[in-house]
């Protein structure tokens, strides 16, 4: 019976309070539509980035005069080394093969092979690239660089590109979380914001209640209610923008590329859920949350 | 101070409220109301009546002193036992609160709702007191609908459904014409006769000449007058006493 009339009177509100109940449902829709279109693109970045990231690499030419044994020798000690991650090895052999097919014309002109024996190294972490390269050749007294073992010739990090890699994606890193925080407290906030004025459009009604002898929560169920309802519509609409928008953009357009410029978002059903979730629960709460005080009667 | 009655409905001793700085509510006010009395609290504006009347129904808190209701210590009700204390009291306010979104049915079933009643005993209760009260046409019309006088009727009508043993009202003839006023104090006094206890506040003064009931007026938040005023009829008839307060001229003036 407490159910069923809390019930009859959350629909009842809302069919009284049809304009307001409407924006609040929109305004859910609206911010969880946004909150399900930003977490696969805030995904998709950081993991772009991350892709970007491994690419850094540090590269450790050995001297031309190096023999097999050195090479071994500074195989071994880089395997020591701490932040090596992966360690691959490019004899000079294999570097000519490779460069020679990239530019058949410039290494006709080249009768030996000029190239070194290279190892190339992929740090741990990227953001340690630059401290494998000072632990691999550490700054001498005098000045310049001295490598740990004689028959390195020289440590390169492809400074350049490696310090851009690193800027860039960690700007993108940042940006994408200031976003995701800057919407979600704004979504947050015009929820509230909606519920608070359609609470105060009611603030007599709940007077009245509290006169006539009704508790918190008898005055508090319906409001609830009315809230989980409209939240849940919202979100549903969202997820219903959101599917169409897959199928109708997404899987046609970039049907085969999805998989390289995105590699790896939500699934879809964890996103739909994340946002009924999100939507529901936000719109109860604030409902809940936002009568206290008009019920301090 | 008088001594505390064991039939009291009402008790108030030595209560005072102040708002903020200065601004006086309630000064010492003493007084008791026994039951079935029909009681009538006067004075000017900002006397304190309103004051009194939200003291009554919890809704504020007093500086001093001690108010029971029914036997019932009311500093003693913790928050969440208020509206159990409310519902033993039927009140009635001059701009009638009623819920602006129910029809009249539902603006007096939602009384019996919030304490749990079934909806048998709502059909069978409202439409009874809706007939008491006059407003049997308009079980389906909603609060704008209605004129003033009807809206107060609905209004006394939500706060006697649960059979109060204490009706307040607070200034409930204020928004009314003489006419529909006399109606209002009708229907108070058809409840009175029942066994109710109803206190009510007013600034009517040819009002409350008329219907020669007991006054207490507060100035400045202070009783300064606690008396029977003429001829205390207490088995008048209900049109008797319409019928009265519709010719009778105000008696001469037997206080002051």
């Amino acid at each position: 019976m407490r159910l069923s009339f809390f019930l009859r009177e959350a629909l009842r509100s809302m069919r009284r309070n049809a304009v307001p109940s409407f924006a609040a449902m929109a305004t859910v829709l609206v911010t969880m539509l946004m909150l399900g279109l930003f977490i696969p693109v805030v995904q998709a970045t950081t993991g772009a980035a991350n892709s970007v990231r491994k690419r850094v690499l540090v590269d450790v030419y050995l001297k031309t005069s190096a023999k097999p044994a050195d090479v071994a020798r500074v195989q071994t000690l880089l395997h020591k080394t701490p932040h090596v991650g992966k360690l691959e090895y490019v004899s000079r052999d294999a570097a000519y093969a490779q460069q020679r097919k990239a530019h058949p014309d410039l290494y006709k002109l080249l009768g030996a092979n000029p190239l070194p024996d290279t190892f190339r190294v992929t740090p741990d972490n990227p953001d340690n690239a630059l401290a494998l390269q000072r632990a691999l050749a550490p700054p001498a007294a005098a000045g310049g660089v001295v490598p740990i073992d004689e028959s390195i010739a020289v440590v390169k990090n492809r400074k350049t590109d490696t310090q851009k890699i690193l800027t860039v994606t960690n700007m993108v890193k940042v940006t994408t979380a200031v976003l995701a925080l800057v919407l979600i407290s704004a979504s947050v906030l015009l929820i509230a914001n909606t519920i608070r004025l359609s609470m105060f459009a009611r603030k007599r009604e709940v007077e009245v209640m509290k006169l006539v002898g009704a508790t918190d929560w008898f005055i508090r169920w319906p409001f609830v209610i009315e809230g989980t309802i409209l939240g849940a519509l919202g979100a549903l609409g969202a997820v219903v923008l959101l599917g169409l928008g897959k199928v109708l953009v997404l899987d046609r357009f970039f049907h085969g590329i999805t998989s390289v410029s995105a590699p790896h978002t939500v699934p879809f059903a964890a996103l739909i859920a994340i946002v009924l979730a999100g939507g529901v629960a936000v719109s109860a709460l604030g409902s809940g949350i936002s009568l206290r005080r008009f019920l301090r009667v | 101070m008088p001594p505390s009655s064991a039939k009291a409905v009402i008790e108030f001793r030595g209560v005072s409220k102040r708002y903020g700085v200065g601004a006086v509510g309630l000064d010492q006010a003493t007084f008791a109301v026994d039951r079935g009395e029909f009681v009538f609290l006067v004075g000017a504006t900002g006397s304190g009546k309103s004051t009194l009347m939200r003291l009554l129904i919890k809704e504020l808190e007093p500086d001093a002193g001690m108010i029971r209701v029914a036997g019932h210590d009311l500093a003693e009700i913790v928050r969440n036992r208020v509206p159990y204390y409310r519902r033993n009291l039927g009140v009635v306010f001059q701009d009638f609160k009623l819920l602006p979104n129910r029809t009249v049915h539902d603006n007096v079933a939602y009384a019996l709702q919030v304490t749990g009643r079934t909806r048998r005993e709502i059909r069978d209760k409202v439409p009874d007191i809706l007939r008491l009260t006059g407003l049997s046409t308009k079980l389906h019309n909603f609060p704008d609908e209605l004129s003033g006088g009807e809206q107060q009727r609905v209004s006394i009508a939500r706060a006697f459904v649960n059979h109060p043993p204490l009706l307040l009202a607070d200034e409930p003839t204020g928004n009314l014409d003489p006419e529909t006023s006399i109606g209002i104090m009708q229907l108070l006094y058809r409840i009175n006769r029942t066994g109710t206890t109803v206190l009510v506040a007013t600034h009517d003064q040819t009002m409350v000449d008329k219907m020669r009931r007991r006054v207490i007026e507060l100035r400045e938040g202070r009783v300064v007058r606690d008396e029977a005023t003429g001829l205390y009829t207490r088995d008048e008839s209900t049109r008797e006493f319409a019928l009265r307060l519709r010719n009778d001229a105000p008696q001469a003036p037997e206080h002051l």
